[in-house]
C-alpha cells in the first residue's frame, strides 16, 4: 500500500480511511429468466453475503437497497431472513448507487445508528422491467420533463448518452475501433469467469460489424440485461478482523457527484466531460492515493464508452486520450491496470454496479472464483495464465478503484485496499 | 386550466394542469412560436422549462420569443427504436443544437442546447437520405410538429438560407 500523498487534503476526516470494510459478498445465478421474484432474488443474495462473511443473521442490523421501482423493499428481505434492523432505507437509483450507499452505510455506522449494513440490489432486469427501456417502459405516456426527451424517441440509456459519446469522438478523434477494445477485453475476462452470462470472446471486428443500435453504439457496445440479486456487507474494520474472509478495507468514497444542470446536463459543457471530472477531486484526496497507485479498476460498462470516459475523467489518462488508454492493453488481464476482470456489465451481468464491487472485493482477497484448481485448504491455486477458460486473478493486487456511472452527469466511486 | 392530452404517432403526450411551465412552453410551440423563460433578475434564458433560474435561483421569469436558429452540437442516429411510436421511422436523428441566442454565455462551455429530431420543413421526421447529410456543424432552423390543440413539438430542419460547412462532421462508420 503506497503512503497517502502528502499534498492532498481530504474533505472527510482521514481517520475514516481503512476504518470500514467489505466483509461479505453475495450473488445469485446471473440469468435471463430467473423464474422467481425480486423478493426471492434479494433474499438469496443477502443470505449468500451473510454466509460469505461468516456473520450470524442477528449481526446484520442495517439494510440499504436501491431500485427504480422495479424491486422489493428491505422490509420483506429482512423479514424473510429474520433480521431485526436498527436502520433501513430503500433508495431510488440505478448505476452509481453502489458506492454511494457504501458511503451512506459508513456514515450511519459512524453516527452510531447501526453496526453492520447489508446493501442489496435485486432485479429481474431481463424478464420483468427491461433496463434498456423496452417493453412496458417504452409504451408509457410521456409527461413532465419527459416531454423534452422521450417525445423525440430519446429515451433509453444508450439514446440519452449518445450525444456525449459522439461529441467525444468529434472533440478528440476517438475511433470506433479504440472503444470496441473495451468489449474485447471484458469478454476475455468473462471467458475466465464461470458465472458470467456471456463467456464468449469477441474481437474488435465483431463489435464494429455488429448492427447499429443508435450511433455511435453497436449492439456489442451495449451491456447485457439480466435477472439477478447482489449484496455487499459493510462493517467496521475492527469487527471485520474476527470474520471469515481476508480483510478488504474501504479507503475512500465519493457518492452521487454530479455535473451542473442535472435537469438537463447537456446545457453545460464540455458535453464530452463526465462527472468523474468533479468526483476525482473528492475521491483521491479522501482515499489518500491517486490513479497511479491503483492496480485494478471497475469502471462501469453500461456501454464500452462509459468505461472509457470515466477512466479518462478520473485521471487514469489525459483528457482525450481515453481511446488510447482502453485499447493499448492496459485494461486487460495481464496489462498494467485491468478493468472489470469479471467481464462487467458488458458480459458477466447487469447489476447496476454491484458485480464490479463484488469482483474487486474478491480480487483484493486474492480469491476470485475462476477455474483454477482448489487446494486442500479450500483456497484456489491461481496460475495467472489468462488464456481462455483460465485464471482471472490479478497478481499481488493491493488497491482497487470502482467508478460508478448513472449517466454522463452523475457518478459515485470507491477505493478499496487489501488489508491483510 | 385542464390537463392537455395529445397523440403523437400513437404515443400519448400529456401536460398536467399543474405543470404550468410546460403548459406555457407548449402553448407557444402550438402557435409555431418558440418562447423560453427569461429570468426577471439576471435576464438569462434557460432551456428546458424550469421552476427557478439555474444561475441566480430567482423564481420569477418572463416568457420571451427566441429565434429558432442554431448549429448542431452533437447527435445520435437511432437505428433500433425502442418506443413503438418510432418503430418504422428508423433511422431517425436526435439533434442537440446550440441556439445562436446566448451561445457561450454565461461561460464559454454553456449554450441553450435544444433537442429535436431532424425533420423536413413541414415537421415530418426526415427521410434516410436527409439524415445522411447532417452532422456536427450543420446550421439548422426550428420547425414544429403539430400534435394536438395546445401541443406542438419544436423540431429542427436544415437551414436552406444559411451558409453550411463544406462537410459536417459525421460518425466514422456509415
Amino acid at each position: 500500500m503506497p503512503l497517502p500523498r502528502q499534498e492532498v487534503d481530504g474533505t472527510t476526516p482521514k481517520y475514516l480511511r481503512d476504518k470500514y470494510a467489505i466483509v461479505g459478498i453475495g450473488e445469485t445465478t446471473y440469468t435471463r429468466g430467473s423464474g422467481i421474484t425480486t423478493r426471492a432474488l434479494g433474499t438469496w443474495a443477502v443470505r449468500n453475503a451473510i454466509l460469505d462473511a461468516g456473520l450470524q443473521p442477528g449481526d446484520v442490523d442495517g439494510m440499504l437497497d436501491y431500485s427504480g421501482g422495479d424491486s422489493t423493499s428491505a422490509t420483506f428481505i429482512a423479514g424473510d431472513l429474520g433480521l431485526r434492523l436498527n436502520f433501513y432505507m430503500d433508495c431510488v437509483g440505478g448505476g452509481s448507487s453502489t458506492e454511494a450507499l457504501i458511503g451512506i452505510a459508513i456514515g450511519i455506522m459512524e453516527a452510531g445508528l447501526c453496526k453492520c449494513v447489508a446493501i442489496f440490489r435485486a432485479m429481474n432486469g431481463f424478464s420483468q422491467v427491461r433496463i434498456g427501456g423496452t417493453g412496458a417502459r417504452s409504451a408509457a405516456p410521456v409527461a413532465g420533463d419527459m416531454l423534452h426527451n422521450r417525445a423525440y424517441g430519446w429515451q433509453s440509456a444508450g439514446q440519452s448518452f449518445a450525444p456525449t459519446f459522439m461529441r467525444h469522438m468529434y472533440d478528440y478523434g476517438t475511433t470506433p475501433e479504440q472503444v470496441a477494445h473495451v468489449k474485447m477485453f471484458h469478454s476475455r475476462h468473462a471467458s475466465n469467469n464461470p458465472k458470467a452470462y456471456y463467456k464468449k470472446r469477441f474481437t474488435v471486428e465483431d463489435v464494429i460489424s455488429s448492427r447499429f443500435i443508435c450511433k455511435p453504439l453497436h449492439l456489442l457496445d451495449c451491456c447485457v440485461e439480466t435477472d439477478n440479486g447482489t449484496c455487499v456487507i459493510v462493517t467496521s474494520a475492527e469487527r471485520a478482523k474476527d470474520l471469515k474472509q481476508p480483510l478488504v478495507l474501504i479507503r475512500g468514497v465519493v457518492g452521487r457527484c454530479s455535473k451542473p444542470r442535472l435537469d438537463m446536463h447537456y446545457q453545460h459543457g464540455p458535453i464530452s466531460r463526465v462527472a468523474g471530472y468533479y468526483a476525482k477531486e473528492i475521491l483521491w484526496p479522501n482515499a489518500g492515493v491517486g490513479p497511479e497507485d491503483v492496480d485494478i479498476t471497475g469502471s462501469y460498462d453500461a456501454f464500452t464508452f462509459t468505461s472509457m470516459l470515466q477512466l479518462e475523467d478520473y485521471g487514469f489518462c489525459k483528457k482525450g486520450e481515453g481511446g488510447n488508454y482502453v485499447s493499448d492493453g492496459t485494461i486487460t488481464l495481464g496489462g498494467k491496470r485491468p478493468n472489470n476482470t469479471s467481464g462487467g456489465h458488458l458480459c458477466e451481468a447487469y447489476t447496476h454496479g454491484m458485480n464490479m464491487v463484488i469482483e474487486n472485493t474478491r480480487q483484493l482477497r486474492h480469491d476470485v472464483d475462476d477455474s483454477c484448481p482448489v487446494g486442500a485448504d479450500g483456497k484456489r491455486r491461481h496460475t495467472f495464465d489468462y488464456k481462455e477458460g483460465g485464471c482471472r486473478q490479478v497478481k499481488d493486487v493491493e488497491v482497487s478503484a470502482n467508478l460508478g456511472w448513472a449517466n454522463p452527469a452523475t457518478t459515485s466511486a470507491m477505493v478499496m485496499r487489501k488489508g491483510w | 386550466m385542464a390537463t392537455i392530452d395529445g397523440d403523437y404517432m400513437g404515443m400519448g403526450l400529456r401536460i398536467d394542469d399543474l405543470d404550468v411551465e410546460n403548459v406555457e412552453y407548449f402553448k407557444h410551440c402550438a402557435a409555431h412560436d418558440f418562447h423560453l423563460q427569461a429570468c426577471n433578475q439576471c435576464g438569462r434564458f434557460r432551456y428546458p422549462p424550469t421552476t427557478a433560474c439555474p444561475w441566480c435561483m430567482s423564481r420569477e421569469s418572463t416568457w420571451k420569443k427566441v429565434e429558432g436558429k442554431g448549429t448542431v452540437h452533437s447527435y445520435t442516429e437511432v437505428h433500433h427504436a425502442i418506443q413503438p411510436a418510432f418503430r418504422g421511422k428508423t433511422p431517425y436523428m436526435v439533434l442537440l443544437v446550440d441556439l445562436d441566442t446566448q451561445k457561450g454565455q454565461p461561460t464559454p462551455d454553456e449554450a441553450l442546447r435544444v433537442i429535436g429530431n431532424l425533420c423536413t420543413p413541414d415537421g415530418q421526421l426526415a427521410p434516410p437520405e436527409l439524415v445522411k447529410s447532417v452532422g456536427v456543424g450543420t446550421r439548422v432552423r426550428m420547425v414544429f410538429s403539430d400534435v394536438s390543440a395546445g401541443i406542438a413539438l419544436p423540431q429542427w430542419t436544415i437551414d436552406e438560407t444559411a451558409q453550411q460547412p463544406d462537410k459536417p462532421w459525421r460518425y466514422a462508420q456509415e
